[in-house]
């Protein structure tokens, strides 16, 4: 199964990244690659990515053959996707394991949502 | 090998198989006086093997592909075996068995076997990597399975199998068709063991099952990809071939060799497959299958489906009130809201049904499922 390792960034965690020395932030980046390859050597890791800041959006729609790409309500968004993981392991408590790992998890919290798959019984 | 040979694959496998040879010889015979040459005979032994199993399953896809018929016999059928035990050791973990045995006993490539998982073909190649390190491991520390282990690690070869096989076929809706490979994978080498181990009713039991499974994917997706459930599927679609050799062989095993729950399984698909018509399904016979089926392998898919057979037998009164019984055991399991739904609308609750079958439609991680959860919930609007 599939789970996505959703990291959120809002006020809060701004906030204490602002309190963070430089060590610790090093950390913090060193600790992200080395899960990526932790994770990766397990053979459980399809891909991770950090997201650009959010003032770099373009927010796109499609309306009768024309692409309308926007700055989008940038102002207005309280929290963001900063990041992710999407793995595949057995069970959710597997992914429960792994994303207790992740640097932002030690921090302060990291979602971990099931990925919906084409699987199915006739039953 | 690389250096004298030229082509790294094939190679870099022969030598990991010498190794894993290596593990398990030098442990029984001690270590050769010349480890590293006798490391370069076997692995170019092997290397030569790989190569003629590489050439020979080609020519058995040609062959199949041209003649849509059974394959050819393997010749070496005890290497493939041992092969097999190996692949699905213990010590690995099942994603990784799965890989493996799709790469070593099947033959896939990394690219195709990553094509089929739907993941990375760097995830696999991890997997394999590491399955054959974890095997050298426990190699070296634990001698060639003895007979009397040799059960257990069967039942661990007919999981694995099992699980390529589920691979395949549950995911063969929507539009990741070419996963269907390996149901049709799994059964060729489930083909294999039971020619290797006839009298093995639980290997015989599990072909027959993916024999009478397999008849039906004619049927039980619309051209659209949605699931069609059992009771509405177009039943002259079903591959009756298929039918008749799973019937025969499932008929044949019960007779003959000890019970267990993937001929019981089989048993089950079997009355279902032989029904004409939906309404003619022996009921009875399924409910006490599945009775059977709990002692063997108690868990909540077959708690679920003996309740719905009862519902058949009994009327939806009664599977209501043992669902809710088994309530606690389920775990919040999440097809059942989806039963409690089907029970609701047999008993002509139709706003208690829809509720239930939208609940059940958020539960599920699948998106076929999901559809028809919704489609169901639709129709009771």
């Amino acid at each position: 199964m599939k789970y996505m390792i959703l990291i959120h960034s809002n006020q809060q965690s701004l906030d204490l990244w602002e309190t963070l020395t430089d060590q610790q932030r090093e950390d913090f980046g060193r600790g992200h690659l080395k899960l990526t390859e932790e994770m990766a050597q397990s053979g459980v890791l399809v891909v991770s990515e950090g997201l650009a800041d959010p003032s770099l959006a373009r927010w796109v729609s499609a309306r009768d053959g024309h692409t309308i790409a926007s700055d989008g309500p940038f102002a207005e968004v309280k929290e963001h996707l900063a990041g992710f993981y999407l793995i595949e392991v057995d069970s959710q408590e597997a992914a429960i394991a792994w994303a207790a790992k992740v640097p932002d998890a030690q921090l302060r919290e990291v979602e971990v949502r099931p990925v919906l798959d084409m699987s199915g019984w006739e039953f | 090998m690389v250096r004298r040979y030229g082509d790294f694959a094939t190679s870099e496998d022969a030598v990991q198989e010498a190794l894993l040879a290596a593990a398990q010889q030098w442990q029984v015979d001690g270590i050769p006086a010349q480890p590293k040459n006798w490391l370069i005979t076997v692995a170019a032994r092997r290397r030569i093997e790989l190569l003629r199993s590489e050439a020979a399953r080609r020519r058995r896809e040609e062959a199949v592909f041209r003649a849509s018929t059974e394959p050819a016999p393997v010749s070496e059928v005890d290497d493939s075996l041992t092969l097999l035990l190996l692949c699905c050791h213990p010590a690995v973990s099942p994603p990784a068995q799965v890989a493996l045995t799709l790469r070593a006993v099947g033959g896939l490539t990394t690219a195709e076997i990553a094509r089929a998982l739907l993941i990375p073909e760097k995830t696999v190649g991890q997997r394999i990597s590491r399955a054959k390190q974890r095997i050298r491991d426990a190699g070296a520390r634990f001698a060639v399975p003895p007979p009397d282990e040799l059960a257990e690690r069967l039942s661990v070869v007919r999981k694995v199998l099992d699980l390529i096989f589920n691979e395949g076929y549950t995911a063969s809706a929507g539009p990741h068709l070419h996963r269907v490979e390996l149901s049709a994978e799994a059964i060729r080498l489930t083909r294999q063991l039971h020619r290797q181990l006839p009298d093995d009713g639980e290997v015989t039991g599990l072909l027959a099952l993916m024999l009478l499974t397999d008849a039906r994917r004619p049927a039980r997706v619309t051209a659209d990809g949605a699931l069609v459930p059992l009771a509405e599927q177009e039943r002259s679609l079903w591959d009756r071939a298929a039918i008749e050799e799973g019937v025969a062989l499932i008929t044949g095993s019960l007779r003959t060799a000890p019970i267990g729950p993937y001929q019981l399984q089989a048993a089950i698909a079997a009355v279902h497959d032989e029904a004409a018509r939906t309404e003619d399904t022996d009921w009875p016979q399924i409910l006490q299958l599945y009775g059977m089926l709990e002692v063997f392998a108690p868990g909540p898919m077959v708690t679920l489906n003996r309740i719905v057979a009862l519902a058949e037998v009994d009327g939806p009164a009664v599977a209501l009130a043992r669902l809710a019984d088994a309530e606690r055991a389920l775990a919040g399991h999440h097809r059942v809201a989806a039963v409690r739904g089907h029970l609701l609308e047999m008993a002509g609750d139709r706003a208690a049904a829809r509720d239930e079958y939208l609940r059940a439609a958020r539960l599920t991680l699948s998106v076929p499922e999901q559809r028809y959860l919704k489609s169901r919930a639709g129709r009771l609007a």
